[in-house]
């Protein structure tokens, strides 16, 4: 059972999800259910059946892993924050790349925050430098980069701030190297 | 972060407990008889009996107002009644492990002269949805008592109890002197409590709020405190989600010349941050705040932050980054090398922007830190922190299914590099029966050990075995170990190691573990230490329970969710064992007609059972 706080609804612990089929092995142990129960117990269906056999389905069981929730919401709200500066805009800006799941949704928020469009992106040449700005990035060993020349995830996970340059400016960064 | 307070430890707990039956039985006026010779002088040797006990009394005042040790008093205590008595007078600080244990009212009664007490509420448990809310473990009925009581009190340190504004507010009235405030996992209060605090506590030293829930009130509680001096040493409020007054923070810190420890909460921003440092270069303890900027003007110069760490030397214990902009890390650089104790476990780190910091942490004792750096961010620990003494690796994300960025990999590395660990906390989706038993070997200092394998029932990934060796070497090979928690496919083999061999452990946690009554009742007959036991979803019944009778006493609790227990056997023993309070939690009162208990939680009383059990609380 859970014991949720009115307050602090935690609905993924209601969740059924399809775990992997054979990751676990499904031993003598009996799976006892626990179920979310509102404080106000109107709960019903709680499966105390020893011998019932658990469904390929995977239920979220309460308090476990044992983290604490103080924690949980820490994480949850955990982000990555990086700094992005536009050239010739007066403020700085930060994001948190763990909100994108990858370079289209990054850009598109890009877009959107500045107010700008950002050149089509071409594995060979780079951004099209015609249509105006460039996003570059600096990367953990300090090196500016190119963004969209590696896969998402080593980008998110090296990217320590963001530059969107003017076109015009941008040297040679060369989208091989 | 545990080594500020020791005396919360759970392994520092004496041999004996603190208020046991025994000395409930001296306590008793009734029970001493005057022709027994409980004096130290032979009776009939002097006339009057009562000049040299007064004597022997005033010596023993002297020398037992030295005696600091928690477990010493206790045995001092038993000696006889003269020397309980004058214990009763000279103990200053009272630890009670679980506040259910006694009333309010016995301990004013024995112990006259207080100044501190560590108390503790509610089972480890409940901070994981297992209990309802407002079970209990209430403040209240403790500061309306001791307000009478123990008017000199200075110090109060609580772990997960319910505490209120109006509680705070009856301690700031009550306590003219009162110096700390330590508010651990605690719940039910709000700013404004704080506020009180901050306002009328003239003396306050300490007020440390630590992983605790205190609602946003809206309340300026860092402007109630007195426009003078401060004697503040240690001010923490990470874990308070509400925005602060930044300006009345930067004049508390300037006119606070012996604060020591600072933990600022995730509201005050890193160029907040810097102008605190520069102001406060005497710190011993930070806690970062967010560790990211507010949107700030493109042109404007951005402050030297290695600079302010720079003038920091003094900085031996660094935590918070809440909201780390990783670019910014690097300007920790200049105290790491002076780092005793680094706490990253709320900052989603990658292993790349972790290992330059590391590499410079060549005294760390304490680390905790999210999986994000995965092994190898592990294996760079291992690597530089030689001195390691505790290590806490929590998941970032928590749950039976997720990626694990850490396994045997790390763990194995840990053991080969840190080999003074003492303590371990390690969350992973993957181990092997062959790391641990290896880290068994490695590191012969261990006192804590626990492991948490997210899926459940899940085999040494390699071999496909139960986890049952590693464990075993654990309990074998570490002869100090106090306190264990075990994860895994684990079968009743598992717990015949842990009763052969785990003869110190005091605290015993199990979860979907074992195949039978047995593998409880080897922990029962075979740990005579054993004093904390929290037992979740595994096949243990009436059997086992019953196995454990010679012990309940002796221990502290017992809680057993999801297991097999039925209320008649759990009747039978409470019946057996008058001074237990047996309580069984969340089951239909209506179905009267099942037996099954889904929680029960146990412990020993001097006071029988308590009269604020809610509703869904059933006490046999």
């Amino acid at each position: 059972m859970a014991y949720e706080k009115v307050n602090e609804l935690n609905l993924k612990d209601t969740e059924l999800r399809l775990g992997l089929p054979g990751t676990e092995q499904e031993v003598k142990q009996e799976k006892e259910v626990s179920c979310v129960r509102s404080n106000k117990r109107q709960f019903d269906e709680e499966t105390l059946n020893e011998e019932e056999s658990m469904p390929p389905t995977k239920t979220q069981i309460v308090g476990w892993p044992p983290v604490r929730s103080y924690r949980k919401n820490n994480n949850n709200n955990s982000v990555s924050y990086v700094k992005v500066s536009m050239d010739g805009a007066p403020y700085l800006r930060k994001i948190d790349l763990k909100t994108y799941k990858n370079y289209q949704e990054l850009l598109k928020a890009l877009e959107n925050m500045f107010k700008f469009t950002i050149g089509e992106y071409n594995e060979r040449e780079g951004y099209k430098r015609g249509s105006g700005f460039v996003p570059t990035y600096e990367d953990k060993d300090g090196d500016w980069m190119l963004v969209g020349d590696v896969p998402w995830d080593m980008f998110s996970s090296s990217c320590k701030r963001l530059r969107i340059m003017k076109g015009s400016d941008a040297p040679a960064l060369d989208s091989s190297l | 972060m545990p080594q500020d307070r020791p005396q919360m430890s759970e392994d520092d707990d004496g041999q004996s407990p603190p208020l046991d039956l025994r000395s409930a039985a001296i306590a008793d006026p009734c029970s001493s008889s005057p022709n027994k010779s409980r004096n130290c002088i032979p009776s009939g040797a002097m006339t009057s009996q009562a000049f040299p006990d007064h004597v022997l009394e005033n010596v023993l005042e002297n020398v037992l107002q030295f005696l600091d040790s928690r477990s010493d008093r206790n045995a001092a205590s038993l000696v006889c009644k003269s020397w309980w008595r004058v214990e009763s007078l000279t103990r200053s600080e009272v630890f009670i492990g679980n506040c259910y244990a006694l009333s309010p009212a016995r301990l004013t009664q024995r112990f006259k002269r207080i100044r501190s007490l560590l108390l503790k509420g509610k089972p480890r448990f409940a901070d994981f949805n297992l209990m309802p809310p407002d079970w209990g473990a209430n403040f209240a009925p403790w500061v309306s008592t001791m307000a009478k009581a123990y008017p000199w009190l200075e110090k109060v340190d609580l772990k997960r109890m319910f505490v209120t504004d109006d509680d705070l507010a009856l301690l700031a009235d009550s306590f003219p002197g009162f110096k700390e405030l330590i508010l651990v996992c605690c719940e039910g209060f709000g700013t404004s409590g704080i506020a009180i605090v901050a306002n009328k506590c003239r003396k306050l030293k300490v007020l440390d709020l630590i992983e605790s829930e205190v609602s946003d009130d809206e309340v300026d509680w860092i402007s109630c405190f007195p426009e003078d001096v401060t004697n503040l040493e240690s001010l923490a409020f990470d874990c308070v989600e509400a925005p602060i007054n930044f300006k009345a923070l930067e004049s508390l810190v300037g006119r606070s010349p012996f604060l020591k420890k600072l933990r600022l909460n995730r509201f005050v921003s890193l160029e907040e941050l810097h102008r605190l440092l520069l102001g406060a270069p005497q710190l011993t303890s930070l806690g970062t705040g967010s560790f990211s900027h507010d949107n700030a003007p493109q042109s404007e110069q951005e402050p030297d932050y290695a600079a302010a760490f720079r003038a920091c030397k003094s900085v031996v214990c660094l935590s918070g980054f809440r909201e780390l902009m990783p670019e910014y890390l690097p300007a920790i650089f200049p105290v790491c090398a002076n780092l005793t104790s680094l706490n990253f476990s709320y900052a989603n780190v990658s292993p790349d922007m972790f290992k330059p910091i590391i590499h410079n942490c060549h005294k760390l004792q304490v680390f905790w830190a999210l999986d994000s750096i995965c092994d190898e961010g592990l294996l760079a620990v291992a690597a530089t922190c030689k001195e390691l003494r505790e290590l806490r690796i929590f998941p970032f994300d928590p749950r039976e299914d997720s990626e694990g960025p850490v396994s045997e990999v790390g763990l194995l590395a840990i053991s080969e590099g840190c080999r003074n660990l003492e303590s371990i906390l390690y969350f992973c989706q993957r181990m092997t029966n062959a790391a641990v038993i290896t880290m068994s070997e490695n590191c012969p200092e261990l006192t804590v050990f626990r492991l948490c394998i997210m899926g459940r029932h899940r085999p040494d990934h390699v071999t496909g075995k139960p986890m049952d060796e590693g464990f075993g070497a654990i309990v074998k090979n570490c002869k100090k170990l106090t306190r264990l928690a075990v994860s895994g496919l684990l079968t009743d083999q598992a717990f015949r190691y842990m009763g052969e061999y785990g003869k110190l452990i005091r605290t015993l946690s199990v979860a979907f573990a074992g195949d039978s009554d047995m593998a409880l009742r080897h922990v029962l007959e075979g740990c005579p230490r054993l004093q904390k036991l929290e037992i979740r979803d595994s096949p243990f019944g009436d059997v086992a329970l019953r196995s454990g009778m010679h012990r309940y006493y002796n221990m502290r609790f017992v809680w057993m969710s999801a297991c097999r227990l039925s209320k008649g056997c759990c009747r039978d023993i409470a019946r057996a064992m008058p001074n237990l309070v047996v309580e069984v939690i969340g089951s239909d009162d209506d179905e009267d007609n099942r037996d099954y208990v889904e929680t029960l939680y146990m412990y020993r009383s001097l006071d029988g059972p308590r009269k604020d059990a809610p509703k869904f609380v059933t006490i046999l």
